[in-house]
């Protein structure tokens, strides 16, 4: 029968009914794949929900630029059709004036000053105190508004005020690689004096290499211990790996306070073997090697868990066979067993990396002046200042960057070559 | 170098122990000819691969010393003893290829490279495999892996070549080709190999000798044949080939024969091998080939009349279980050949076999 249908359709296989066999293979799967969606639905929901929807809310917020556009709707109608030079018509001042009372009214006046503040400081008071006057004022507002503060006659703030009158924005990206618009509406690098956060991205950089390498060197040789002892030595020393993970973060962090700190532990210790005078105590903490120091000592298990995973996979008759070869131990480590474990070393520096990139508690507590990380502004942001479109521009940096570098990462090793764990 | 018919390794008093407690090979003395091909053969824990391990350098004998070409070993690190090895899973190196891999161990010493080109193509010729120098090890299949695994472990010319269960991982048919194969490598190329293994068949079809492991202790090394007509004790007649053991006590022994008695049945005349003395406990060793059925009256010694209990078909053969002389798993081999006698299950049954067939040996 089969050779029938084969004869009759040279192209498309026939099932014995005579549908299409890809049809009839896609009806049977079909099932399969009906279970397993909904095996993961209820975790996809809860991730989307509570995961991937907020970040997207947060990103939106880094272009996002409500404020002036909601609240000034009449001074940005006219503003658009601004040339920018100069300074505006009468038009645009009694357009600013009717929207400050309004604004003043609805008590959203603060927010419109507030954001006016971040691009240009110091005129946080001026239009608050111009919004208190602007009621009692009379045509012609351009000689009344210019007469409460004669920052009115100048054209940048128009000028700012025109931009920050688009709903949507670069300034917060801008602002996060210490850039921003001057006057002409040219990108300019800021002030120096204003210049912060290529600094912190620099540095975050930086600390989290230290962090991996430290990790990497300090993890290699321990994980291969544990997938090299036998069983019993290994479970102990296993347990003596996963035992911070089971300790909090915070008594961890503090715990280091406590030994490196200038009449910590350690410094007493040193003052007391003469290996230090007393008056020139080491400076380990509350700078970028505290910071260093214990984001090593926190992340390591992220390091040696998924070299162990590797190394456990390799069987010790690769060596062996090196060994047996003719190869020296150090040229069969290097040649055989080491290109072996590159999977492992990818996946273990990718992990503390993109961690250490992103860390805010450890350089929160001991990072003082000099260790803080990128992270700590972020929560700054957030938190103190309020700018929460600068907060979210600089995490959208981050999570960028860390794209970029596990797209590269996936590119290089592959991604099916990654053990994590 | 030394004389040529001096062994080529030598094990003398060896013993090797890992917890200080029991010992895993005792007192082991053996001698490895050039060009001999000499298997290990036990069951596992019986000792062999430990043996191969403390030759290869990678386990210590804790008393005792190991000479290879009439120079102690013990103390020579495992990558200076130039030994090749052919591992249980091959141990390929999964990040080079098979060309490289091949080419590793020329490298190590330091080879030219038109020099190692030349080798490399020769032993992967040798091994039919000339067109695979650039796959990977995982693009191999389990037989070709096997066959790069030889290749390298011989390309460096080693004077002995030493293989772990290589074939452990193979399927049955595969694994009988690879054995003609190894085996003519170690023919044409005179190589001295030392093999381990636990499946009887692969150690009686490639070696020159077998040494039959068992509790550390090696309870016999002889050729196959000899290995398997003559064994010397129960342990080897029951390990090799299959065996009908029968126990009794003797009753009398006269020369090289005896006379033991089964209890339950019947009297048995069998060669005195390693027999006790009268009065002790033997176990009478009978291959299943030997046994004939209905022999003429006075043929052999030792007739007997059973009842066939099972018929299992082989094709060649037909594997008839018998209940004689008090036991019911008397196996016996009737050839599946015309004009034979047709058994059925249930029938009465007579068989026999000569004295020299059936071995007492120790209890």
């Amino acid at each position: 029968m089969s050779e029938q249908v084969m004869a009759a359709t040279p192209h498309a296989v026939l099932a014995a009914d005579g549908t299409p066999l890809k049809q009839r293979l896609q009806k049977t799967l079909r099932r399969r794949k009906l279970i397993a969606a909904g095996l993961v639905l209820p975790l996809g929901v809860f991730v989307f929900v509570t995961f991937l929807f907020p970040i997207f809310l947060m990103l939106f917020r880094s272009v996002d630029n409500p404020i002036i556009h909601e609240n000034m709707p009449q001074t940005v109608a006219i503003l658009e059709q601004w040339d920018g030079k100069g300074v505006p018509e009468e038009a645009a001042y009694a357009a600013l004036v009717r929207d400050m009372v309004e604004a003043r009214k609805n008590k959203t006046i603060g927010r419109v000053a507030t954001r006016m503040n971040f691009e240009m400081s110091g005129v946080r008071s001026l239009i608050t105190s111009s919004a208190r006057k602007a009621k009692k004022m009379q045509p012609p507002f351009k000689d009344a508004l210019i007469k409460a503060n004669p920052i009115w006659g100048e054209r940048d703030i128009w000028v700012t005020f025109k931009r920050l009158g688009n709903e949507y924005t670069a300034t917060q990206y801008l602002a996060a690689v210490d850039m921003r618009y001057d006057s002409d509406n040219n990108i300019v690098q800021q002030d120096e004096d204003r210049q912060i956060y290529v600094t912190i991205f620099g540095r975050t950089l930086w600390i989290s290499l230290a962090v991996t390498l430290l990790c990497l060197v300090l993890g290699y040789p321990v994980a291969y211990l544990l997938a090299t002892l036998p069983a019993k030595y290994s479970n102990l020393l296993m347990i003596m790996v996963l035992l911070p993970f089971w300790t909090s973060l915070l008594v961890r962090t503090t715990s280091w306070i406590v030994l490196l700190q200038t009449n910590g532990v350690i410094n007493e210790l040193l003052v007391w073997l003469h290996v230090v005078a007393d008056e020139d105590r080491l400076q380990m903490m509350y700078n970028q090697t505290g910071t260093v120091i214990a984001m090593t000592h926190i992340l390591l298990p992220f390091m040696i868990l998924p070299l162990f995973s590797v190394m456990k996979t390799i069987p010790p008759s690769y060596m062996r066979a090196a060994l047996s070869l003719g190869a020296n131990p150090v040229r069969a480590f290097v040649k055989v067993y080491a290109p072996q474990t590159v999977p492992g070393i990818g996946a273990g520096s990718l992990l503390v990396f993109i961690l250490s990139v992103g860390y805010y508690i450890t350089p929160a507590l001991v990072g003082g002046r000099t260790g803080q990380m990128i992270s700590n502004f972020i929560a700054f942001h957030m938190q103190k200042s309020l700018n929460w479109g600068l907060a979210a521009a600089l995490g959208g940096l981050l999570l960028v960057g860390v794209m970029v570098l596990y797209w590269a990462y996936t590119k290089i090793v592959g991604v099916d070559n990654m053990k994590l764990g | 170098m030394s004389d040529s018919n001096d062994p080529l390794v030598r094990f003398q008093e060896v013993q090797k122990s890992y917890d200080g407690e029991t010992l895993v090979v005792k007192n082991l003395n053996l001698d490895v000819a050039r060009g001999e091909f000499l298997t290990m053969l036990g069951p596992s824990g019986s000792g062999k691969t430990t043996c191969l391990m403390m030759l290869a350098g990678f386990e210590p004998a804790t008393h005792g010393e190991i000479t290879l070409d009439g120079k102690s070993i013990n103390d020579v690190a495992p990558h200076k003893r130039g030994i090749g090895m052919v591992f249980q899973n091959y141990a390929l190196f999964p990040h080079m290829t098979v060309f490289e891999n091949l080419a590793f161990p020329l490298q190590v010493r330091g080879m030219n490279k038109a020099e190692m080109e030349t080798k490399v193509k020769r032993a992967l010729d040798m091994v039919q495999l000339g067109d695979f120098g650039n796959r990977r090890p995982a693009q191999l299949s389990g037989g070709q892996q096997q066959r790069v695994a030889v290749a390298r472990a011989l390309v460096f010319d080693p004077e002995l070549v030493l293989m772990d269960e290589p074939l452990g991982a193979l399927d049955k048919q595969l694994r009988e080709q690879m054995q003609y194969e190894i085996k003519h490598i170690h023919e044409s190329l005179g190589v001295t190999v030392v093999y381990v293994t636990h499946d009887q068949s692969e150690a009686l079809t490639m070696s020159s000798r077998v040494a039959v492991f068992n509790d550390g202790v090696i309870q016999q090394i002889a050729p196959p044949d000899e290995l398997y007509e003559q064994p010397e004790n129960a342990f080897v007649a029951q390990f090799i080939g299959e065996n009908n053991k029968l126990e009794g006590i003797i009753k009398e022994k006269n020369g090289s024969g005896c006379v033991v008695e089964i209890p339950g049945g019947g009297v048995v005349s069998a060669l005195d091998v390693n027999a006790g003395n009268v009065g002790e406990r033997s176990s009478l060793s009978l291959r299943p080939e030997r046994v004939e059925i209905n022999p003429e009256d006075g043929k052999y010694p030792n007739i007997f009349n059973g009842k066939v209990e099972e018929l299992i078909y082989l094709g060649d053969h037909i594997r008839t279980r018998i209940n004689v002389c008090g036991r019911d798993d008397f196996i016996i081999k009737v050839p599946n050949a015309s004009g034979l006698t047709q058994l059925v299950e249930g029938s009465p049954v007579k068989i026999g076999w000569a004295l020299e067939d059936c071995r007492a040996l120790d209890a």
